[in-house]
């Protein structure tokens, strides 16, 4: 069984990471195919550090994903908090329904209709140019909520109501309850949907592209450009890197967590 | 995972910082008195010398002469670029859309009068390429391209060198034809096959367009765009049309790949700088025009693009590399049979995308679906009743 | 003291509330405005209409769906039980390391399942070495549902592992000990108790993958369209914002019935709403 076990999640991981080999192969190609390999170069490496705009939207991605993850965690926690808390209505049916629309759209609609939104206020108020950092962190926020909120639920739907009223005899106000009961229990919940926002935000292309404005350009909505013309290895370089970058991070993170578990199994 | 993420952020912060430190330059036609001023410029991807492979990095040298900051970004078509701007959420300065493209904005009043007097180096475009028909007085764009569609074929694999665009249509390249994956490009090649007028207003001449890439269909291995590179430089597939730049950096990779003009005539294209309404700076934006035609930055330009150049500068210039090249600047016999593209009717747009939508679901053999969806249908159906049962046999729960 | 907590409780939501109203229902309604009126502004039902040609790329697009759902719930679930029987530390490290692949764009790892895929790709070379006959891979329908597993499955192990790693071990100890063995601990067990994080993860997987666009046109060759793909085009090619909003309001219809169905006979105690 174990054996089965570990071979399965080797293969899910040789499935995840095939495409990743291959991109980072074709990262030290000399020529600008990434189809064909003639040899082996680091030029596409000293390119990526020549090419300004390519970091520009690098920079400009991460930001709006750290932003955007962390503003929808946030309102999307809370959120499901008080979803939980709701009776079994009417009220709480369409304020789930309503939560689900973004996922169900189709994302260019989502674009579309935001940009159309954004537009419309813009005329409102008398602003022009309306389209930006702002607008495209409204966006990416409003993608992101439903998938904290999908994650934080089941979550909260788990966790004994006991619990926090026993918290609350014991003398907890129902603030120091849900600091100290609910939210160690639906963490790891609040967690994951934090790094399903972020990872959406980080590769969303259509919603950002009617979002966006002509100061704000990220990763994708520059690599999506390159579609009529060639994606250079560069783009590959520049992802073989943020992926080194991920791997170390990841050790490291690894490695520090150790004592962490350790206090933990102690608890125990 | 939060200390991740802002490790990450400083890496990349640190590494932006390093590369955009530049010294300080100024030439003598420029002065630095606009420093602190910005303009946005909208350009298609991959589509300026942006440093890479030893160009200059012309948004960056157009500040280190001006003073002016440039905000750049990038759409993949014209479709693209005209639903952002139609949007009226964000102004543009600069963009540089095809011809069709232009002659749809002169239409419908979306486009300044560019001042020529600051334009001052207009003089160095070819005359061939001013005043055309998408913008007959020439008040509104300043050519920043030109090129052509013609027929890419891998000569090893091909029994004879193909001269027409029915090639495509020949059977023996089955499942080895790549076709355009935007209809404007697609049925203009159908329309050569027919010797119909690329912008037809006639919905009949669609039809036929339409029927015969319908009968085209069964033989296409993909509607590609930019796949044709690998496609192509990997020997996946024979033929392929596509603009005559891109297939030069093609056989860079594959020494195989040859092109062709076909005999029927040839898609024309002129992509031009315009200046959108609602621009926040008209004088810097007429200034970056007329810096991308300065003779050095147009033919650093060129060399980058590989597209043909408008520029007499460029195109006389014996040093460029792509002095004559037989591809980018064809022989008068050749470029005197093309057809450029026009703005289509709304209504003509609309027949155009419905017979591209048709193409795309017709020939296809729903039957299966239908099957599958159904006895899926019935198996949740089924599933369904048995956990009712099974919730009635145990009640306990 | 119930009460106040509660009410306490309820506030927290009305922030969400607030942004739920102006970003998410009011761009709804434009969606509907454009599905029932034409260029001109005046109400119109042949958008509508209009939709009885697409029908097939509909089924094609749910088909997909469905086929992606279920093999990512036979890939994920296993996947998240295995993990979550090893220690914390293994855990996070593979959750993270199921997540990496995602950091990379979108585009250049279908790039490179187009390379890995396609006629004289890394498959069919290895296969020639070896001296089999190559397959055709690449723009097929099996290329376009792999591209979608591999896309959205990690959205589907996430939910259940969450749910499974929060479940009480004493449940399954109990099990063990009343005589249960380990399949059956899992079939009768765990499987049942990890119903919440299913149902978000068929969700996760499932709206997606019939919406997606371009997944579709690199790896299936652009013969056939998804929904998506027939959508993006009447936004961004033919302006007809009409018709493109009447094929996703008919979508996003489908897609909500669909969900509603499924939650009728995942949670016992819910209401008839798209709760997950």
């Amino acid at each position: 069984m174990k054996t089965i076990n570990k071979l399965y999640t080797a293969l899910i991981l040789i499935f995840m990471y095939a495409p990743i080999a291959v991109l980072i192969l074709f990262s030290f190609n000399e020529s600008n195919s990434t189809s064909v390999f003639s040899g082996f170069s680091l030029k596409w490496y000293i390119e990526l550090f020549n090419d300004g705009e390519t970091l520009k939207a690098l920079y400009n991605t991460l930001i709006l994903a750290v932003l955007s993850s962390v503003i929808a965690t946030i309102l999307g926690t809370a959120a499901a908090v008080g979803i939980d808390y709701m009776k079994k209505g009417p009220l709480r049916s369409i304020i789930m329904t309503i939560t689900n629309i973004p996922m169900m759209n189709a994302d260019i609609v989502t674009g579309v209709s935001l940009m159309l939104l954004f537009v419309f206020i813009a005329t409102i108020f008398g602003i022009s140019g309306i389209l930006g950092f702002g607008t495209l962190l409204i966006a990416h926020v409003t993608f992101n909520l439903p998938y904290v909120i999908l994650s934080v639920l089941p979550k909260l739907k788990q966790l004994d109501p006991h619990l926090t009223e026993a918290a609350q005899d014991l003398g907890c106000t129902p603030f120091q309850a849900f600091l100290k009961v609910v939210i160690p229990n639906i963490l790891s919940g609040v967690l994951t949907g934090m790094i399903m926002a972020f990872t959406l935000s980080l590769d969303d292309f259509v919603i950002s592209y009617f979002a966006s404005g002509p100061e704000f350009q990220t990763l994708p909505l520059r690599i999506f450009s390159m579609t009529k013309r060639r994606v250079t290895p560069d783009m590959y370089a520049l992802s073989t890197l943020i992926f080194v970058a991920i791997l170390i991070l990841l050790l490291l993170n690894n490695l520090t967590k150790k004592d962490e578990s350790g206090v933990k199994g102690a608890k125990k | 995972m939060k200390r991740l993420i802002s490790i990450l952020t400083l890496i990349f912060m640190s590494a932006s910082l390093i590369t955009a430190t530049a010294e300080p330059w100024d030439s003598p036609s420029y002065k630095a008195q606009l420093t602190g001023e910005y303009i946005n410029v909208y350009n298609w991807g991959e589509y300026i010398a942006d440093g890479s492979e030893g160009t200059l990095d012309l948004n960056a040298e157009f500040t280190r002469r001006t003073g002016i900051k440039v905000n750049y970004t990038n759409y993949a078509s014209n479709e693209d670029m005209y639903a952002k701007l139609k949007s009226g959420g964000a102004t543009y300065d600069v963009i540089i859309p095809s011809d069709y493209m232009v002659q749809r904005l002169i239409n419908e009043n979306m486009l300044e009068k560019i001042n020529f007097d600051n334009i001052t180096n207009f003089h160095y475009i070819d005359d061939r390429y001013k005043n055309l028909a998408f913008d007959p007085t020439n008040e509104f764009s300043v050519p920043y391209t030109v090129g052509m569609v013609g027929l890419i074929y891998n000569s090893e694999m091909v029994s004879e060198a193909p001269d027409s665009w029915t090639a495509m249509w020949d059977e023996q390249y089955s499942g080895d034809i790549l076709m355009f994956n935007n209809p404007r490009d697609a049925f203009a090649i159908s329309q050569f096959v027919l010797g119909l007028s690329l912008n037809t207003h006639t919905p009949d001449d669609w039809a036929l367009a339409y029927d015969k890439l319908l009968e085209q269909k069964p033989l296409i291995q993909s509607y590609v765009m930019d796949e044709i590179f690998n496609k192509m430089e990997n020997n996946e597939a024979i033929l392929a049309p596509y603009y005559a730049g891109d297939f030069l950096s093609m056989k860079d990779n594959n020494d195989a790949l040859e092109f062709v003009y076909p005999k029927e005539g040839t898609n024309y294209f002129v992509d031009a700088m315009c200046i959108p309404k609602g621009t926040q700076n008209k004088t810097a934006a007429e200034m970056y025009i007329n810096f991308m035609l300065e003779p050095d930055i147009a033919l650093e330009n060129a060399e980058y693009i590989y597209y043909a150049s408008p520029h007499v500068e460029v195109i006389n210039n014996p040093d460029y590399s792509l002095y004559q090249n037989p591809v980018i600047y064809p022989d008068a016999e050749t470029l005197a049979n093309t057809q450029i593209f026009e703005d289509l009717p709304t209504e003509t747009m609309q027949v155009m995308t419905n017979y591209w939508d048709e193409l795309k679901i017709d020939g296809y053999d729903y039957t299966t679906y239908y099957v599958c969806f159904g006895a899926a249908i019935i198996g949740v159906i089924a599933l369904t009743i048995y956990r009712n049962h099974k919730k009635h046999k145990y009640d306990y729960d | 003291m119930k009460k106040s907590s509660s009410l306490w409780a309820r506030l927290c939501a009305a922030p969400y509330i607030v942004w739920m109203i102006i970003f998410i229902a009011a761009p709804l309604l434009m969606v509907a405005y454009y599905a029932f009126t034409d260029a001109a502004g005046n109400f119109t039902l042949k958008n509508i209409v209009a939709l009885d040609g697409y029908a097939g790329i509909f089924i094609r697009s749910i088909w997909y769906g469905i086929i992606t759902t279920i093999i990512s719930l036979i890939i994920a679930f296993p996947f998240a039980y295995a993990i979550s029987q090893k220690s914390t530390k293994y855990q996070s490290t593979m959750i993270m390391l199921l997540m990496v692949p995602m950091w990379m764009n979108f585009l250049i790892r279908t790039y490179s399942w187009m390379n890995i895929l396609s006629d004289n790709g890394i498959i069919n070379t290895a296969l020639k070495a070896i001296g089999f006959a190559p397959i055709e891979m690449i723009n097929t329908p099996g290329a376009v549902i792999l591209g979608m597993v591999y896309n959205f499955m990690p959205y589907m192990v996430l939910p259940i592992y969450s749910v499974i790693s929060k479940m009480d071990r004493n449940i399954i100890e109990a099990a063990q000990d009343l005589g249960c063995n380990k399949l059956k601990v899992i079939t009768r067990v765990v499987l049942p108790m990890s119903v919440p994080g299913i149902v978000s993860g068929i969700t996760m997987v499932f709206v997606p993958s019939v919406s997606t666009f371009y997944i579709s046109q690199k790896l299936g060759g652009g013969k056939y369209d998804l929904i998506g793909d027939t959508i993006e085009r009447q936004f961004q090619t033919s302006y007809n914002y009409n018709l493109g909003a009447s094929i996703s309001l008919v979508l996003m219809i489908l897609l909500l019935v669909c969900m509603a169905f499924m939650n009728t006979f995942t949670s016992d105690d819910e209401e008839g709403g798209i709760v997950i």
